[in-house]
């Protein structure tokens, strides 16, 4: 499987990374050669095969829903970028 | 100093004239002295150390701890550390300040262990050389122009040049185990969810586990006493009891069966590895265990299967450092997606980025099936070999890496030829099976170290096996020279 410029592009617009348009370029050969690397899986065949979906076979634990956590919201955004009176602030998304 | 174990330290701590202090002011002073040529150490943290140092003392006067109490270690960046800067490695992460500590750090913190500060690593985890950090390669301590290994690459390099007693890794796709063996020193990985994952900055879950860096298989086992064992706050730990790992160490080994996978010892593995590993092999064959030939017929498609398991995870995972809440976060966004892109495309290194990419790809619509569905069918297989390999055997050993330290800039280039590195470690951690790298003798001057692979929760096991050996040889006696 290769990639070309475009698929580049648009996978990074899915992963929301902005890329230069010089790098794009290096990033289609890199992916490529992963992607060639992995082509190794499709001579197996995996017919009836269950999917492993946890190393030990454990089943996900629940406990009852109730709270935990005391409220640590200044702690919590004393290390953000940008905050005001206890909200994040990010550039104006509605008009 | 530097030279004695934990438990010889230990015991001059309580009573044998040494203390805390002194011992913390020792390992500062080399962290000083050696490391800018190192670059094991992304932050020191002197001040702290020294305090915490003098409550050890206080504790050990009150004739009150443990074996590790006021003994000096070193954090990996990856585990949160409440007050002292946890980076992982990034510049996403350059002035993020945890605002709590991780599970395995509460527990040595309680454990009376002294944090002389955090590791250098591969950013977020994600590399075999410790040269994909923001704040610069690891150099190899009996090297200075090769790589330590990676991801743990800071934490092997500072247990190998005495920069700390022991310190902390995590564990991947071999990130504590090739390190350890490229820098001469042991490293266990734990059976996947045997050491709580609670603050340890994840990169993939499903595969991610913590274990002790030290010199020796007896310092292990203190260390991993201490950190493992249930948490309630991270879903994937296990619910199994903490033996007495110490208790299990000196334990006979006549009789006991080690497996030699084919797939191990093959094309690609360099021949002077290979006869080092055999060496300790006969040695084990002296001390009354049995060899069988054996076979993992799948373990040449762990590689593939972890590119794709892994970078799923990963840009999943990664997806929460979005500028917003914390991390870094790009000048004058003109809109919400120019803030997420930029501030992403300006945090991440190139490594990074390609594995978001091959994970946002392998899970894209269309995609889904031909990627991550046959990749987690083989995953199966793979982990069924291993199933298989158990009814006829007790251990598993072979090569930790395929070649010693190889020079800085050498693979940069190739991400393919860098993730070729973790031929013979990948498949434990799709398996979630415990692993150890133990030195054996080096070649050319350069560390090996020997893989011994366990069933699950047979870390006690790995490590009497691991005694067994380093108390019938000396080869993890060997310091690097030139940093006395």
């Amino acid at each position: 499987m290769s990639l070309n410029r475009a698929d580049v592009e648009k996978i990074a617009h899915l992963a929301r990374l902005a890329l230069p348009e010089p790098e794009t370029e290096r990033y289609a050969v890199d992916l490529s050669s992963i992607l060639g690397l992995v082509e190794a899986m499709s001579a197996v065949d995996t017919g009836g095969v269950t999917p492993m979906a946890h190393p030990l076979h454990m089943v996900q634990r629940l406990r009852p829903d109730e709270p935990t956590e005391p409220d640590q919201r200044a702690l919590f955004q004393s290390i953000a970028p940008l905050t005001e009176d206890g909200l994040y602030l990010v550039p104006r998304v509605i008009e | 100093m530097h030279e004695l174990s934990i438990t010889e330290l230990s015991r001059r701590l309580r009573g044998g004239g040494l203390t805390s202090v002194e011992l913390t002011r020792h390992y500062l002073e080399r962290i000083e002295r050696l490391d800018p040529a190192l670059n094991a150490f992304v932050t020191v943290a002197a001040e702290a150390a020294l305090e915490a140092a003098a409550r050890a003392d206080a504790r050990l006067a009150r004739g009150e701890g443990g074996p590790l109490t006021g003994i000096p270690i070193a954090h990996k960046d990856i585990f949160c550390t409440q007050g002292l800067r946890t980076s992982c490695g990034s510049r996403m992460l350059e002035r993020f300040i945890a605002p709590y500590d991780a599970t395995l750090v509460e527990r040595l913190a309680a454990a009376g262990a002294v944090v002389l500060g955090k590791t250098n690593m591969d950013e977020f985890a994600m590399g075999s050389s410790n040269e994909t950090s923001f704040y610069g390669p690891v150099k190899n301590p009996w090297d200075l122009d090769r790589v330590p290994g990676g991801s743990s690459g800071g934490s092997a390099a500072a247990v190998a040049a005495r920069l700390c007693a022991a310190a902390t890794g995590t564990d991947t796709g071999g990130s504590i185990r090739q390190p350890a063996a490229l820098c001469g020193i042991t490293g266990i990985k734990p059976t996947y969810g045997r050491v709580s994952r609670w603050g340890m900055i994840a990169f993939a879950s499903s595969l991610d586990q913590a274990g002790p860096m030290t010199r020796s298989a007896e310092d292990a086992a203190l260390l991993l006493q201490a950190m493992a064992g249930f948490d309630p706050r991270d879903s994937t730990s296990a619910e199994e009891p903490v033996p007495d790992y110490a208790a299990q160490l000196g334990t006979d080994i006549a009789g006991l069966r080690i497996g030699l996978p084919r797939e191990y010892f093959g094309d690609g593995l360099d021949p002077g590895v290979a006869a080092s590993i055999h060496g300790a092999i006969r040695e084990y064959e002296r001390l009354g265990a049995q060899v069988v030939d054996i076979s993992l017929p799948n373990s040449p498609l762990s590689v593939p299967v972890y590119y794709v398991v892994a970078p799923a995870e990963c840009s999943s995972n990664l997806a929460r450092f979005d500028g917003v809440r914390y991390g870094h976060r790009c000048e004058a966004p003109r809109d919400l997606e120019d803030l997420y892109k930029r501030s992403r495309a300006e945090g991440f290194g190139p490594e990074v980025k390609r594995r978001i990419m091959i994970g946002t790809y392998v899970l894209s619509a269309g995609y889904y099936d031909a990627y991550y569905l046959k990749a987690q069918q083989i995953r199966h297989l793979i982990s069924d070999d291993f199933r298989r390999a158990f009814e006829q055997v007790d251990v598993i050993m072979g090569p930790t890496s395929p070649t010693t330290a190889f020079p800085l800039g050498a693979k940069l280039d190739d991400p393919v030829a860098m993730y070729l590195n973790d031929i013979y470690t990948i498949a434990t951690n799709l398996a979630g099976l415990p692993g150890i790298s133990i030195p054996v003798a080096p070649v050319d001057g350069m560390p090996v170290g020997l893989q011994i692979i366990g069933d699950y929760f047979q870390e006690g096991r790995l490590l009497n096996l691991a005694h067994r050996l380093q108390q019938a040889t000396d080869w993890h006696l060997a310091a690097p020279p030139g940093l006395a």
